[in-house]
Formats: structure tokens, C-alpha cells, sequence
């Protein structure tokens, strides 16, 4: 075995261009797939046409002053704004594409909030593809409800404590200026103690029992209206629980799919290759009728991919935490991770290049094989019909990609499952895989 | 031997044997099971009857296309099966088989940038690594010019005579058949036809003035082939 790899080596520093091609193709594509992941699309150009009169941007919900340029403010950190000063340059700028989407608030929108003349509204104009409309429409109608949700928190909590005031008694603004409130407890106290001064048979005793009852079922009934008010406000609230899955951070998880990728594709290709060469270039019949068993041509070609590909991944995960911040102490679980992934898919090549036979039939069935297993690893459950999922997973586990980013992610980000449970299965990939390609070989 | 490829019968019932030091020319028309037959004694192929009396180790095999490496040179090439062959001096058999190759000169290049006729002489060269008792030639001569024709069967008639070597081999030129082997072996159809002298092949040639080759069509068309 010794002396076919010092061959393959020879080989391989002969063929500089395929070399490059090999190392250069997959770090490009891990990079991009790494780059889409961990950033998030491009901010949406939009005109933004604001009517509202300058120094009337402020309306007063319950005494509190609500400034409608902070949500503007907002709405500007989510689209990438383009001012105009007219509602024609905003339907100009959407037209001639500079914008994807105007929105325009018309000057009454202030007033209208102030509950003289209904409902404010907002208009929206589109303009682009529909994947642009969707992502521009989606990205307003999230800043719009952001906006919406702020206001109604607003005006939620002014109604809370109007009805703390109304209970308890304290200063209360109306539109007469503020007002002392005496608050029903304290009514209710007050009631109370009148009534224990009154004899038994005093004739204004009944109608006083009936106003304390009142107060008493006022305060009931606004016990109630407080959590309900505060339901309204916010009536949904996220309690977070991940149960299974990764937790791994976007920009963290890029990486560890970045190595997976060039790992796949440089083991795949090259194992698949070398072993394909072996019939291209006629040397097969010559060595294995008993110079070298199938078995440990096998084994060498698995060997010298896993070998390449992982010193290439690990050299990758270097220079890629030479610029990030990765955990430097779980590198001897790296080289576990990429020790087991190699194999795992260095095998899968080799199985390619015995059922290809030939190299370029090899290396077309290798990418045809490596690029679907990259994206299915990555399609999440719920983007999908059940079923179709199920299916996806099947694939998954019969194909070493997806335990192979399992164990990198795990190897460097410390996501769960860890790195032993992908590792074993890489294993049993690498066996089943080899036993397929020492089968396929019959016929090679 | 008997070998199938599902229903097809590729050979049915060979049965031949080869002296010390013999040529023996396999010929026959295309598809007589020629290569099947030298794949079979070289141990690639598993008859479904009968067997081969000799191992795999003990046989050299140069296969129709050059069994080599064409990003390796010469003489990575020739060093490459003579470690796998675990010859006792590696160094010493590839300077020695350059030499009888006559391919001292070019023993740097890259395989790939020699001519057709090189090319199979390092593929002869490195079936003659083991110093095998028997060589297998699957159609050694089909690539090289009269020359290099030439001088290789002289070199492969010096291993027969010289070193004892048994030397079976498979031609479509019948006349090179005649001239270099000790006897033939007629193919058709995966059945042997003829096995012996040339020469008893050829009388038919010598009664009708007909050449070798002219006899030998007549003999499969006898023959019903």
C-alpha cells in the first residue's frame, strides 16, 4: 500500500491544475455557502415620504407624548431609505427602479392617531420581481407591526395605570387638565366607616350598602381588567425552549458547513479519481490479480483521500480561526471530527469511483452526489412537508454529509449531539460504503 | 476452461498447455475470446470450469493497452511494479530492464510524452520485472512500427530461447505468428480449432501456393467461421 501512495502522491504533484481545480472549487463554494449563511440579505432600498408638517410629528396618548421619528427611526435601521419630498418622486423612484417600495404618511396620520378622524393609515407602493415585492413587503409589514405593537404597548400601559389611579386613588390627565381621583379602595373605606357610624335603622344606610357593594364589585371586576389589559397589550409572549436541534449561531455554524463542504467535495472527487485511474490507465488488470488484494487498493485510495481532504479542511479551520474567534482548546476534537468525516466520505468516493469506472464519469457522479447532500443537509424541518422531511433525514443518514457537519458543529461550536455519536455513524458509513465499492469492483 | 458472460459462452472447453521456453501465437477473428482467454491465465479473470495450473505470481502479464502510469516516468513506473513485485534488488532490475529496452535514455520522461511504440515497450518491460516463467502478450505488437516490431520479437524470442521463459501470445498478424511462434492455437468463437506447428497449418498454403494468411481464412471458413 505504501508504494501506491507514494504513486498517487507522484501523480497528484504532477497534476498541478487538477490539484488547484480540487482545493480552489470547494473552498469557493464552502466559502459562499458560508458567506449566505452568516450574512443576512442586503437592506431593501425605499423611498420614504414623510407628510406629516415638521413640529406636528407628536401626539399625547393618556399624557405621555409619543414622538412618531423614533419609529421612523426604527423603520430606517430595517430598509436601506431613500428621502423624497413629493409623492411623485416617490412613484418616479419606485418606477425608474431606484427604489423597490415608497412609503408614504400622509399628513393627517398624527391627527388621526389622536382619535379625531379614525384609523391613520400608511400607503405602501411596490415595484420589482416578485421575490423582491415579498421580501420588500415582508420587511414593511414587520417594521409597520413593530410600529403598531409599540403604540398599542403605549396606549396599553397608559390605560393601566389610569385604571391603577381609578383603584387606588392619585392624579389622573383628562383633557381639562389633571385631576385628583379619590380611587374606588379609598371610596370604599370611606363607605365603610359611614356605615359603622349610622344606627341599624338609619334610612340612608340601604342606598349606602348599595354604593359600597358597587365599589366592591368595581374593584373585582377591575382586577380583572388589568392582566386583561396587559394580555391585549402584548397577547402573545414568547417563552423560548429548544428542545433538539443546534443552537449554534448562524455565523458559528457557517463555519463548521464551510470545512464540511470542502471536505466533502476534496474526499469525494479525489478518492473517486484515483481510484477510477487505476482502470483509465489500464493498471488495474496489472495489479490486482496479485500484486495488491482489492481490498487494500481500496483501503489506500480511502487513506490518501482522507488524508488530503482532511489536512486540507483542518488547514481551512486554521485560517478560518485565525480570523474568528474559535475555541483553540477543542482541537484534538477537530481532528476527531475530520478524521471521521474524511473517512466517511472518502469511502463514499471511492464506492462512486468503482461504480463510475472511468474519471470523468467519477468526478461528474461525485459532484452530482456532493452537491444535493450539501443542500439536503441543510433544509430545516419545518420548510418542508413532513413526509418529504422524513425522507430527506433517510437520505441524510445514508449519506456521510450531514454527520460530518454534525460532528464539525460539534467539534467546534460545541453543539449538540456531540462529536462521538456523528463520528461512530461516519464509521459505519465508511465501512458499509467500502464493502459497496469491494462489491462494485467485481465488474470494474 | 469454460468462461461465460451471462448467456453468452465466451469460451467453451480450452485446453491447452505451453513447454518451457515455448511461443505459443493465439490467433483467431475478432471476439474468438483471444483477450478473454490471456485474462483468464493472468489470473483477472475466473474461469467458470476448469483451472490454470500455474498462480498469478508466477505469470507476467502485458495486457493489449499499456498498463501504466503516464504522469510517472520510465523508470518511476518500472521502480513502482518491481517494489510491488518485491523483487529483491528493485534498482538494479530497472536499470537492467531500461537496458534491454533500450529506453536508458528516456527513463526521466513522463510516460505520457513518449510515442505509442515506447510506451508498450515499457509495458513489456514491466511484465519481464519478476524475471515470470510465463509471459502473457495480449497483442504486444499492434502499436509499433516494423522496427520496433522487429526488435521486440527478437527480444521476446532471446526470453523463450535464452532464459526459458513459456510465451503465450495473441496476434491478428498471422504472418507474425509464423515466423516467431513454436505453435498456434486457432480460436473461433471460444473454441479451439487447431493447436500445432505453423507449418501443419500451412501446408494447405504450401499445396495451393496460397500465403499463411490466405491459408489460415480458408481454414475458418472450413471450419464453418
Amino acid at each position: 500500500m505504501r508504494w501506491l501512495l507514494v504513486k498517487d502522491l507522484q501523480i497528484l504533484r504532477r497534476s498541478k491544475l487538477l490539484v488547484g481545480l480540487l482545493v480552489v472549487y470547494p473552498i469557493a463554494i464552502a466559502l459562499l455557502i458560508g458567506i449566505a449563511l452568516s450574512r443576512g440579505p442586503d437592506k431593501p432600498r425605499v423611498a420614504f415620504l414623510n407628510q406629516v408638517p415638521i413640529g406636528q410629528t407628536t401626539t399625547n396618548v393618556g399624557g405621555r407624548d409619543v414622538d412618531f421619528t423614533d419609529y421612523a427611526d426604527q423603520f430606517f435601521d430595517a430598509i436601506d431609505p431613500l428621502r423624497v419630498r413629493t409623492r411623485e418622486e416617490a412613484v418616479d423612484a419606485v418606477e425608474s427602479g431606484d427604489a423597490l417600495a415608497a412609503l408614504i404618511i400622509p399628513p393627517d396620520t398624527v391627527e388621526r392617531l389622536n382619535g379625531g378622524l379614525g384609523q391613520a393609515e400608511v400607503e405602501v407602493l411596490y415595484n420589482g420581481d416578485a421575490l423582491k415585492q415579498s421580501f420588500v413587503e415582508a420587511t414593511i409589514d414587520a417594521e409597520l407591526a413593530r410600529a403598531n405593537a409599540a403604540l398599542s404597548r403605549t396606549i396599553g400601559e397608559v390605560a393601566i395605570e389610569d385604571l391603577r389611579i381609578l383603584t387606588e386613588g392619585g392624579e389622573i390627565a383628562t383633557p381639562l387638565g389633571r385631576q385628583t381621583l379619590l380611587g374606588l379602595k379609598r371610596a370604599r373605606d370611606v363607605l365603610e366607616r359611614s356605615l359603622a357610624r349610622l344606627p341599624a335603622d338609619a334610612p340612608e344606610r340601604d342606598g349606602l350598602e348599595q354604593v359600597l357593594r358597587f365599589a366592591e364589585q368595581a374593584l373585582i371586576g377591575l382586577d380583572f381588567a388589568t392582566p386583561a389589559l396587559r394580555a391585549v397589550s402584548e397577547p402573545i409572549r414568547v417563552r423560548a425552549t429548544v428542545l433538539s436541534g443546534s443552537r449554534t449561531p448562524l455565523d458559528a455554524f457557517a463555519v463548521a458547513l464551510a470545512v464540511a463542504v470542502s471536505l466533502l467535495f476534496i474526499a469525494v472527487l479525489l478518492a473517486s479519481g484515483v481510484l477510477a485511474l487505476e482502470r483509465e490507465e489500464q493498471a488495474y488488470g496489472r495489479l490486482v490479480p496479485g500484486l495488491v488484494s482489492r481490498a487494500a487498493l481500496l483501503a489506500e485510495k480511502v487513506v490518501l483521500a482522507a488524508a488530503c481532504s482532511g489536512l486540507a479542511a483542518l488547514a481551512m479551520l486554521c485560517g478560518i480561526g485565525a480570523f474568528t474567534g474559535v475555541d483553540w482548546g477543542r482541537l484534538p476534537l477537530w481532528l476527531v471530527a475530520l478524521a471521521a468525516g474524511a473517512l466517511g466520505c472518502s469511502a463514499l468516493g471511492v464506492a462512486i469511483g468503482a461504480l463510475a469506472r472511468e474519471v470523468r464519469a467519477a468526478s461528474l457522479l461525485g459532484l452530482l452526489v456532493a452537491l444535493p447532500l450539501a443542500f439536503l443537509a441543510l433544509v430545516p424541518s419545518g420548510a418542508v412537508a413532513g413526509g418529504v422531511h422524513d425522507a430527506i433525514t433517510v437520505v441524510n443518514a445514508l449519506f456521510p454529509f450531514k454527520p460530518a457537519l454534525q460532528a464539525l458543529d460539534a467539534a467546534v461550536n460545541g453543539a449538540d449531539p456531540g462529536v462521538w455519536g456523528p463520528a461512530a455513524h461516519l464509521l459505519a458509513l465508511a465501512t458499509g460504503y467500502g464493502i459497496l465499492a469491494r462489491v462494485a469492483l467485481r465488474r470494474f | 476452461m469454460t468462461k461465460r458472460f451471462g448467456d453468452r459462452v465466451a469460451l467453451r472447453d480450452v485446453s491447452f498447455s505451453v513447454g518451457e521456453g515455448e511461443l505459443l501465437a493465439v490467433i483467431g477473428p475478432n471476439g474468438a475470446g483471444k483477450t478473454t482467454l490471456l485474462s483468464i491465465l493472468a489470473g483477472i479473470l475466473r474461469p467458470d470450469e476448469g483451472e490454470v495450473s500455474r498462480p498469478p505470481e508466477e505469470i507476467g502479464w502485458v495486457p493489449q493497452q499499456p498498463a501504466v502510469y503516464s504522469k510517472l516516468t520510465v523508470r518511476e513506473n518500472l521502480r513502482l511494479f518491481a517494489r510491488l513485485e518485491k523483487v529483491a534488488d528493485p534498482d538494479a532490475v530497472v536499470a537492467r530492464m531500461l537496458e534491454q529496452t533500450g529506453l536508458a535514455d528516456r527513463a526521466d520522461d513522463e510516460l505520457g510524452t513518449l510515442s505509442g511504440g515506447n510506451r508498450q515497450r515499457v509495458n513489456i518491460a514491466v511484465g519481464l520485472l519478476a524475471d515470470p516463467p510465463v509471459l502473457l502478450l495480449d497483442e504486444p505488437s499492434s502499436s509499433l512500427d516494423p522496427r520496433q516490431r522487429e526488435r521486440l520479437w527478437e527480444f521476446v524470442d532471446g526470453l523463450a530461447r535464452e532464459h526459458g521463459t513459456s510465451v503465450v501470445f495473441t496476434t491478428h498478424n498471422v504472418a507474425e505468428a509464423e515466423r516467431w511462434a513454436d505453435r498456434v492455437l486457432v480460436l473461433a468463437d471460444g473454441e479451439v480449432l487447431f493447436t500445432g506447428a505453423p507449418q501443419a497449418l500451412h501446408r494447405d498454403a504450401e499445396r495451393t501456393g496460397v500465403d499463411f494468411e490466405t491459408a489460415f481464412v480458408r481454414f475458418l471458413r472450413a471450419q464453418g467461421h
